[in-house]
């Protein structure tokens, strides 16, 4: 937790309400999401026991397994999750649009543009926790390898038809949750503590009813009372008022009425299949009252997470989000044509150069969302600004240069007054975004003085400097953080701008800031790319396994084997 | 005590009320509940009921799947334990003294046999400061070359050959208390005398007393697990020879319990004074609350998921103001500061013209609030209104 947030969170004590860790809202949030609050068996992950499931706040949809170990009652649960959900995931697979791509021409080996389709949209699954993300992912891996009749007919256990394939989206989704900005599976606990400081611990924001008591208390009572009585406050019947989020129950709720209710119904299935006179009826009764349970558990998790939805929505989008969200759009896209060619469901494990390009990939997702939240917002730049990544200030003075190159490019000098303290050594990289949206580069040239003598020691440094571009750092600058101005209170830097000006000898207009602009420069980049290209899977080198043993017998990954008591 | 409790006790050596109160062995969670600051703990009897079904069925057919599953994780190439090569020595005793010498005898022995043995549900005792604590791990290996491997059987899975990380931690730093005190238990038992030499013997007790970390004990526990989303069991070994550094250094560090008996008042008492039929305590929270006071606490928000007490703690914790409530790392940017309200009042009321103090935490703080102030104040659209509508 870097200093300011826990100043945030200090101020939330003090105010006995949240406070804002950002001005805009950093995720996309779409106007349809489907809204999966599950709970599982204590003890048997991935042996669901409920859900609410839908996108209409109103009226979710209830499914639950009155007895989590029997299989066919757990395949009725996915096959109506299926029914539910998968539709859903399809609505958005035929709205598209054509976007340009350069692909690599097989036969000329050639870059050459082809039109590919993107989806206008993608859906959007909401869960109340990480643990529900978690639990997504569980739930897509133990769906994906089961067969239904139609692909195996020997299958011994055959799954209802939609299950493999809701299993390969849910698995889809919950790998792109991995992806740091990734929008497409989103936990309400992460995504409003992303916004919001509250005045408790990390750890007890992952409770979704006390990290919404926080951001918005009742009336008149401070955020940790209203805390404390989401997490302890039960009813009449010793059921908490607020749940926990799940996917895991209240262990209290399991011993004293989910197991009682349970057994129940056990014995009414038993009198119910042979035959006692009146046991279909309180059969019928049994699961009424499961239902019931399960139900009082789920719901007010479901209306705190809509809840939460609410209040994201207060904020306004972040300028660079609908740009990540394309993304989110890309891999939606590209799951939908993977499914529709028919490919098999993803493997158990990556091989190593799938595994190491997700890796990268997440990394260079992670940069870019750094980077993207502090441009959208003054609040999180603040943060960078503090920690010596980002400095910000009033451009006091502009002299104009030019390089030495044979024909001169404009390198003009800007002098900005600030305050912060940035970690700069000579000639390190800046970037800053121009009042138009348009990246510039430059580089850091020196320390002014503020009394009027300007660029002491910057320029004239620096302009040899230039000549010896390239030929590795220019020695004896050493530490640019000179004695001078290191403890006043404000101090100049001088930025070489390098790039953003257009192509002629003079800048474009508009491209050079001026007297009394205020300007924000970065140390990080804006658009950070990944590493170099991994080899193809068919070249792994021998550290990594191999290329993969084409002698083996078809990628057809085996389904999980069935044992008599298995629980999912 | 159990594992998990010395362990969590291990993760807060600082804490002088938990070390109290647990080696006095006062029901912390009947206390928490008589302060009014009850924990939301338990366990669930379905995770029960899991959790032993499984862990039968591992030790099914007198341990030969078990240690078949060490066999095949060990890989050293040695011979497979055929049909009927495992012993299964009986463990009965009563109190648990009497089962931890049963267990110690059961290990010299079966060590001594040179064959493999399955040891189901042993007795181990550890000196948590300064008083003996029994644990019970659901089982101890013995190798034919006279090592030990602690067996650690959980009801998570294994899916695909990975496992969640948190609980797998939590597993392996249970599983390093009990190899601790194993460990405790194979210096006990010394070397197998070979000579008959007195000087001899002496000798090499001399030297396990130098070096208990002899390799008899194995420092990788092997984790039993069920396999995907059956209940077949699958295992790997786990490495704790961190755990186990942490531990042992933990429980050195604990402040012997004497120490803190002695400083408490006169009379400090945490008994509930129970109703006749056991049910209500009688006692005024007030008194029970100082007598809980009367020792310190080090909460922390871990605390939650490990004390039953923590919700007390807290309560404390946050009315003092302590930073350490926001969370353990927080304290390390806030140099000499302790509680909320010098932080605050550190940031807020610098004078006007920034200079600096000398003190890097307040400069730090300063430049901190200031920075925030500026960016708050640059929001159009909220600015206007106050916080409570925006949030609305």
């Amino acid at each position: 937790m870097s200093l300011i947030t826990t100043l945030a969170r200090m101020e939330a004590v003090r105010e006995g309400r949240a406070q804002p860790l950002t001005t805009v809202r950093h995720r996309h949030l779409s106007e349809r999401p489907l809204a999966f609050v599950p709970l599982t068996t204590a003890g048997e992950t991935g042996a669901p026991l409920g859900a609410l499931v839908g996108t209409d706040r109103d009226a979710p949809r209830l499914l639950i397994v009155a007895q989590p170990r029997d299989r066919d009652l757990r395949f009725a649960f996915l096959a109506e999750l299926a029914e539910e959900i998968q539709p859903y995931l399809d609505s958005y697979g035929d709205e598209v649009e054509l976007e340009e791509r350069k692909e690599t021409d097989p036969e000329t080996g050639k870059k050459v543009p082809v039109q590919v389709e993107l989806c206008q949209d993608a859906p959007q699954l909401l869960v109340p926790s990480t643990a529900g993300v978690a639990f997504v992912r569980l739930l897509g891996r133990s769906m994906r390898f089961r067969r239904t009749a139609e692909q195996d007919p020997e299958t011994p256990f055959p799954a209802p038809a939609r299950v493999p394939l809701l299993g390969r989206w849910l698995t889809h989704y919950g790998e792109r949750a991995r992806v740091p900005g990734s929008c497409l599976l989103l936990s309400l606990t992460e995504s409003l503590s992303r916004h919001w400081a509250t005045g408790q611990s990390n750890l007890e924001d992952q409770h979704l009813g006390s990290l919404l008591a926080w951001i918005d208390p009742p009336e008149g009572v401070p955020g940790a009372e209203a805390a404390l009585r989401a997490e302890s406050e039960r009813d009449e019947d010793g059921r908490l008022r607020c749940p926990p989020a799940g996917p895991a129950t209240d262990p209290a709720f399991d011993n004293k009425l989910l197991a009682p209710a349970m057994s129940r119904y056990d014995a009414a299935r038993t009198e119910a299949s042979q035959g006692v006179a009146g046991g279909s009826a309180r059969l019928r009764l049994a699961e009424a009252e499961l239902r019931g349970l399960i139900e009082s558990q789920l719901r007010p998790t479901w209306d705190a997470l809509w809840r939460g939805v609410d209040l994201l929505r207060t904020l306004p989008e972040g300028a660079r989000v609908a740009d990540r969200w394309k993304r989110d759009r890309w891999s939606y896209t590209g799951h939908r044509d993977r499914v529709r060619a028919g490919e098999p469901p993803q493997p158990k494990l990556d091989d190593a150069v799938t595994a190491a390009q997700k890796l990268a990939a997440r990394e260079t997702a992670q940069a870019q969302l750094d980077a993207h939240e502090a441009l959208d917002d003054p609040l999180v730049m603040a943060g960078r600004r503090l920690a010596g990544e980002a400095f910000a200030g009033e451009v006091i003075d502009v002299e104009m240069a030019w390089s030495d190159a044979k024909v001169p490019r404009p390198r003009p000098l800007v002098t900005i007054r600030t305050e912060d303290r940035p970690h700069l050594a000579e000639r390190v990289k800046l970037h800053r975004v121009t009042a138009d949206g348009r990246a510039q580069s430059g580089e850091f040239a020196g320390h002014a003085d503020l009394d009027g003598a300007d660029e002491a020691d910057g320029s004239d440094e620096a302009d040899e400097a230039d000549v010896a571009e390239g030929q590795g750092d220019a020695e004896g600058q050493g530490d640019a953080d000179g004695p001078a101005g290191a403890d006043g209170p404000g101090r100049a830097l001088v930025v070489r701008l390098t790039g953003g000006m257009g192509r002629g000898k003079q800048p474009e207009p508009g491209t050079v800031p001026e007297k009394g602009d205020r300007v924000c420069w970065t140390l990080f980049e804006h658009a950070p790319r990944g590493g170099p290209e991994l080899p193809d899977a068919e070249s792994t080198p021998w550290t990594h396994g191999g290329p993969p043993d084409t002698a083996a017998p078809a990628q057809s990954p085996q389904p999980d084997p069935m044992t008599e008591e298995d629980y999912l | 005590m159990d594992a998990r409790a010395l362990a969590a006790l291990a993760a807060n050596p600082g804490c002088r009320r938990r070390a109290l109160l647990d080696g006095a062995g006062v029901d912390k969670g009947a206390l928490a509940q008589a302060l009014g600051a009850p924990a939301n703990f338990g366990q669930s009897q379905f995770a029960h009921q899991r959790g032993n079904s499984f862990e039968a069925r591992v030790k099914a057919d007198g341990g030969a799947d078990l240690v078949r599953l060490l066999h095949e994780r060990l890989r050293d190439g040695s011979e497979p334990p055929g049909p009927g090569a495992v012993a299964t020595p009986d463990l009965t005793a009563s109190g648990p003294q009497g089962r931890t010498a049963r267990t110690a005898l059961a290990l010299r022995e079966a060590t001594e046999a040179g064959r493999w043995a399955l040891l189901d549900h042993p007795m181990v005792s550890l000196d948590v400061a300064g008083s003996p604590a029994f644990l019970e791990p659901d089982a101890v290996v013995v190798h034919p070359d006279g090592t030990w491997t602690v067996i650690e059987i959980k009801s998570f899975p294994m899916v695909d050959g990975s496992a969640d990380p948190a609980k797998v931690g939590a597993a392996a730093r249970q599983s390093a208390v009990y190899t601790l005190a194993l460990e405790r238990v194979a210096s006990m038992i010394g070397e197998p005398e070979e000579g008959g030499d007195a000087a001899e013997a002496a000798e090499a007790a001399n030297r396990a007393d130098r070096a208990p970390v002899r390799v008899r004990v194995r420092h990788q526990v092997l984790l039993v697990c069920p396999k995907d989303f059956s209940n077949l069991p699958t295992a790997e070994l786990v490495d704790v020879r961190k755990q186990l550094a942490v531990t042992r250094r933990q429980l050195d560090r604990l402040t012997r319990i004497e120490e803190i008996a002695a400083a408490l008042p006169e009379g400090t008492t945490f008994d509930l004074r129970l109703t006749d039929d056991g049910r209500l305590p009688t006692r005024p929270v007030e008194e029970l609350t100082a007598a809980v006071d009367a020792v310190d606490a080090a909460y922390a928000p871990e605390c939650l998921s490990t004390c039953e007490l923590a919700a007390h703690c807290r309560t404390r914790s946050r009315a003092a103001g302590q930073v350490e409530a926001l969370g353990r790392g927080v304290r390390g940017e806030l140099g000499g500061f302790t509680t909320v309200d010098a932080v605050l009042t550190a940031a807020m009321n610098g004078p006007a013209d920034e200079a600096p103090t000398g003190d890097p935490a307040v400069d730090a703080l300063r430049r901190a609030a200031a920075l925030r102030a500026e960016a708050l104040a640059s929001r159009p659209e909220l600015a206007s209104r106050p916080e409570a509508a925006a949030c609305r």
